[in-house]
Order: C-alpha cells, then sequence, then structure tokens
C-alpha cells in the first residue's frame, strides 16, 4: 500500500505570531499509504502544522508541495478541491441538520462542482452514496437524528465522514479521540481506520493518547516548541528519550518504569 | 419542478386566484396586487434569512424597480408590463451583483446595516434631486400587456399572481439544488462548507443578488399596481423595516409563506389604518411582538402545527 514517493513536501516551514514563533525548520515527506501520528504537548505546533497544511494559517516562510503542487496560497477549498480533506477537535458539522442532510450536503458538493451546484441535489445516485457512507461509518442508527442531539462520539465520526466523501488523497485529522470515553475509543478508530484503508487514503493525525499512536500509525512526528524534534516509527518515538521527556513527560516515563 | 406537494399546491393556488380574482370585488383585487407584488420581495428575504442573513436596506432594491419603471415611463414611454418588470429586476439585479462583492464579506448586524447605509444614500439622492422625482415622486401611466390597454385592474392582477407564483416554483426548485441547500448549511458552519470545498462567499453573492433581482421585480410591480412611485415608500429604511417585518411574520418554513405573510400584512394594516387612523402602528407593533414571542416561525409554522394536528386525527 505505502510507496516512498512522498505526495506531500514540507520545506522549511516557519509561522511567527509577532514575537511569538508557532512552527519552525519543519521539513517532512509524506508518502502515499502512509500512517503519521503528530504528537506533542498543547502547544508544540502540531494544529499549527495541521493548519498550515489545509490553508487555514498561511505560514511565514517555507513551502508545502501536493504532488508537486505548491499549496501556500491557495484557499481552504482549493487545497480541498486538490485533495486534502481535515476533520477538526471540535467536530465541525451543521447542528440543526440531520446527519443524512449534513453528508448529503458533503456529497453534493463533491460530485456538483460548477454549474452543476444549480441541479437537484436529491438524486438517486447521491441516496446511493450516502446509503454507503451510512455503513462503512456505522452511522445508520443515527441518519434521521438532528446533530446538536447527538453524542459527541457520533459528531466526531460525521465530521471524518464528510471530510472523506470528496475522495482525498490526504486526510489530516485532529485529535479525532478527544472527547470519546476511554471505552469507545478503539472501537472508533476502527471504524476510522477500516473506512479509510479501504480508500486508501495517506492519514496524518494529531493525537494525545499514546495507546491510540501505538496501535494505528506507522510513523510518529513529534513535536516540541514548534519543531519536529522526532521522525520515526512509534516504537521507536515512544521509547526516544526526547519524545519522553518533552512530549510524553519524565514523570508519566518513570511512573510506567 | 413540479412534482412536491409545494409546486402542486401553488399550481392549484394559481388557477383559484386568477378564477376567483375576476368575480372579486376591486377592493379584494387590489389588496392581492398589493400584497403579491410585496411577496416577491419577501421571497428573496426569506432565502437570505434561511442563510442567517438579514438585510434592513433591500428598499434600495425595492425602489430602483419601481423608479425604473417611472424613468422609462417618463423618458422612453415604456408602459408594457414586461419590459417594466425586467426592466425593475434587470436594474436592482445589476445593482445587487455589483454590491454584492462587499456584501458577501460582511455577517450579522454589519450585513444588515451596510445594506441600510446604502439604501439611504439612494433616499437622499432621490430626495434631492428634481429630476428624479423629488419628495413628490412620479406618477405612472397604466401599463399595457403586449399593446393592449387593459380597462380593469384585474388582468395585472392575474399577471402579478402568475408572476408571483412562477417566482415561488423558481425559488422553491432553487432550494433543492446543491447551492440552495447551503442556506441553512452556512447558517450553521460556514467552515466546514469552505472544507467541503464550497466557497461561501459566491454561495452568498448569489443568493444575494437573487434577493436584489426579487426585490426590484416586487418593485416594479408595486410602483405598476400603485400607479405612482415616491421615496418615501419605495426606498425609505422604513420600507426596508416593513419588508423583513412581513419576512418575519411569514416566516422562513416554504415559498408559500411570503405569499400568506404579505396578504396577512396588507389586510392588518388596512383594518389597523381604519380602525385607528392615529395609531395604526400600535396595533401593527402588538402583532409583531405577538409573532414573536409566541409563533417566532411565523405564519406558515401556525399552518404546519395546524395541518399537523388535523393529520393527526
Amino acid at each position: 500500500m505505502q510507496n516512498n514517493t512522498p505526495i506531500l513536501e514540507v520545506r522549511d516551514l516557519l509561522k511567527t505570531f509577532g514575537a511569538v514563533v508557532a512552527a519552525k525548520d519543519i521539513n517532512v515527506d509524506i508518502s502515499k499509504g502512509e500512517v503519521v501520528g503528530i504528537i506533542g504537548a498543547n502547544g508544540a505546533g502540531k494544529t499549527c502544522f495541521v493548519n498550515m497544511v489545509t490553508g487555514y494559517l498561511a505560514p511565514t516562510e517555507g513551502s508545502i508541495k501536493f504532488e508537486g503542487k505548491e499549496l501556500i496560497g491557495l484557499e481552504t477549498r482549493k487545497i480541498t478541491h486538490a485533495g486534502i480533506s481535515r476533520s477538526f477537535q471540535v467536530s465541525q458539522v451543521f447542528h440543526s441538520m440531520t446527519v443524512s442532510e449534513n453528508l448529503m450536503i458533503a456529497l453534493a458538493i463533491a460530485n456538483n462542482k460548477g454549474a452543476e451546484a444549480l441541479s437537484l441535489m436529491d438524486t438517486p445516485e447521491l441516496r446511493r452514496q450516502l446509503d454507503g457512507v451510512l455503513d462503512r461509518y456505522k452511522l445508520g442508527d443515527h441518519k434521521d437524528s438532528t446533530v446538536s442531539a447527538l453524542a459527541q462520539g457520533v459528531r466526531k465520526l460525521l465530521d471524518i465522514a464528510m471530510a472523506v466523501v470528496s475522495k482525498p488523497r490526504i486526510l489530516l485529522l485532529d485529535e479525532p479521540t478527544s472527547g470519546i470515553s476511554v471505552e469507545e475509543k478503539f472501537d472508533f478508530m476502527d471504524i476510522v481506520m477500516g473506512a479509510l484503508k479501504e480508500d486508501g487514503v495517506t492519514v496524518l493525525f494529531v493525537e494525545h493518547d499514546m495507546e491510540i499512536v501505538a496501535r494505528y500509525v506507522n510513523r510518529v512526528l513529534a513535536f516540541y516548541q514548534g519543531e519536529i524534534i522526532a521522525d520515526m516509527p512509534p516504537k521507536k518515538a515512544l521509547a526516544d528519550k526526547k519524545v519522553q521527556e518533552f512530549v510524553i513527560g519524565k514523570e508519566h516515563h518513570k511512573k510506567k518504569k | 419542478m413540479f412534482n412536491d406537494k409545494t409546486a402542486k399546491f401553488i399550481l392549484l393556488a394559481g388557477l383559484v386566484l386568477c378564477v376567483g380574482g375576476a368575480l372579486a370585488p376591486n377592493w379584494i383585487v387590489n389588496q392581492f396586487m398589493f400584497g403579491f407584488a410585496r411577496a416577491l420581495a419577501i421571497l428573496g428575504l426569506m432565502v437570505l434569512w434561511r442563510t442567517g442573513l438579514v438585510s434592513f436596506g433591500h428598499a434600495f432594491y425595492f425602489g430602483l424597480g419601481a423608479y425604473a419603471v417611472a424613468i422609462l415611463d417618463i423618458e422612453l414611454g415604456v408602459t408594457d408590463v414586461f419590459l417594466r418588470l425586467v426592466a425593475g429586476a434587470v436594474v436592482a439585479g445589476t445593482a445587487g451583483f455589483l454590491i454584492g462583492f462587499i456584501m458577501r464579506n460582511y455577517r450579522d448586524i454589519f450585513f444588515a446595516m451596510l445594506n441600510t447605509a446604502i439604501s439611504m444614500v439612494l433616499f437622499g439622492i432621490v430626495v434631492k434631486t428634481e429630476s428624479l422625482g423629488s419628495t413628490d415622486g412620479f406618477a405612472i401611466s397604466m401599463s399595457t400587456i403586449l399593446g393592449f390597454a387593459p380597462e380593469t385592474k384585474y388582468p395585472l392582477f392575474v399577471i402579478i399572481t402568475l408572476i408571483g407564483l412562477t417566482s415561488a416554483l423558481l425559488v422553491n426548485f432553487y432550494l433543492k439544488t446543491t447551492v440552495g441547500k447551503l442556506t441553512t448549511a452556512i447558517r450553521d458552519n460556514e467552515i466546514r462548507v469552505e472544507y467541503l470545498g464550497f466557497s461561501v462567499a459566491h454561495a452568498i453573492h448569489l443568493k444575494y443578488t437573487i434577493s436584489t433581482i426579487l426585490a426590484g421585480g416586487a418593485g416594479a410591480l408595486m410602483a405598476m399596481s400603485l400607479g405612482q412611485v415616491d421615496p418615501e415608500s419605495m426606498i425609505n429604511w422604513t420600507v426596508s423595516g416593513e419588508l423583513v417585518f412581513v419576512t418575519i411574520l411569514s416566516g422562513p418554513g416554504n415559498v408559500i409563506a411570503p405569499f400568506i405573510g404579505s396578504l396577512v400584512f396588507e389586510v392588518l394594516r388596512t383594518y389597523a389604518f381604519e380602525l385607528a387612523p392615529q395609531a395604526w402602528q400600535l396595533i401593527m407593533g402588538a402583532t409583531f411582538l405577538t409573532i414573536i414571542f409566541f409563533v417566532p416561525g411565523g405564519i406558515w409554522s401556525l399552518l404546519e402545527k395546524l395541518g399537523g394536528k388535523k393529520n393527526a386525527k
């Protein structure tokens, strides 16, 4: 599944907010099919990195190339069109609508480009696609429920499902398991990662839960004070001294011993 | 386009109204003409409201439509009802499209008041310009229909009814398209719409332009119904407030609502004025308060509730 041609190339990325340096010297290549865990303490620059790749924040300096095409300067929707989607730490969905309506809109936008947006949204083909998404993300039981009445975990699933209907080549997930109970987190991730694997999507996800990182990723990027301090396989990363000191925390490591 | 309940109801209502109008007394025909002319503007405001946008300045476009009719009449002698309507809608729609480049960047109170500011500029220009009729405005000659000069108002009533209901059908279709469905989605979460790959600015621009075309058409039809235009009753900010009032009174639930709400408003205002000529605003204000407190979804939500109860029985 994974090949070594970089799908995403990030070079010398710098982001400053006045005197505050949120990200610096970020150089990383992501290959097709990789599942990358982005870890770091709060304020380490993880979400800042995701925001820069997806166009929410403009970097101060540097370059982000996706399949050889420069992304910097592109609007968020153009980045989505290019093939990069994302979900959010706080799920970004349409709260007054049902799960089906949310997904129908996402599917309709993905299917109807340009003048096609003026064609009827509710078609048999879109309904068929909707059933497929509901099935793969186990959202069928909630399809007629209004989002505002749903549990956080279901909203998160919906958020991710909406992000992937455009068939992105890269998906960035910002803390997918935050707000999800310990008992549910593996079931949740099994659904998400299973569906994404089927689609062959390259995944980068920000995560604080090291159990999730150890179980689902094949590469870890550890951030500290805006820089990448470790870029290695998960086992090695979680045993790395710098990662233990600046990301996991020394005290935590000692307790485990 | 015609295969849903709303579309079927609109077609049936059109037929009933056109037949009923032939038998109805003149004052009822007038009420319907004024009500349905205004309803076009309300239809546009309803599209904006569903998107979470309220304009307190659409009298600008309403007035542009009305004044386009008057100026065409005075300068070029154009009396054809269809030419007048198209002129009103095109002038207002062109202005709306251009102003839309600014409006699409604003939300909430800034969107509402920026529209008010623009309408006040037009009001000031018209009031101070002698060639635009100043405060007196203009009288408009009777409309002709494809060269035929009707002796009664009934033919104009039929045209206004058919144009109103055709617009309702078109908006009903639009609201079912992908971009039409983005009304509530944009109100709920603009960030998600952008990340799904759709430009919120473009969607709002389109909705704004549609609303201005409808307001211009409404102004043109109102000018033809009244036989005159003047800044006070066509462009002033109170007219914008009145349009918002009727939008809330109608409710955003269905494209039929603006027509019912606008008719109710017309009848209410007529009777309030007859009952209390010096204090008719008191009755209108009390009605507005009642709607906001007890029926926030407008008359349409009340009809839905009644319909639901009936179905439940």
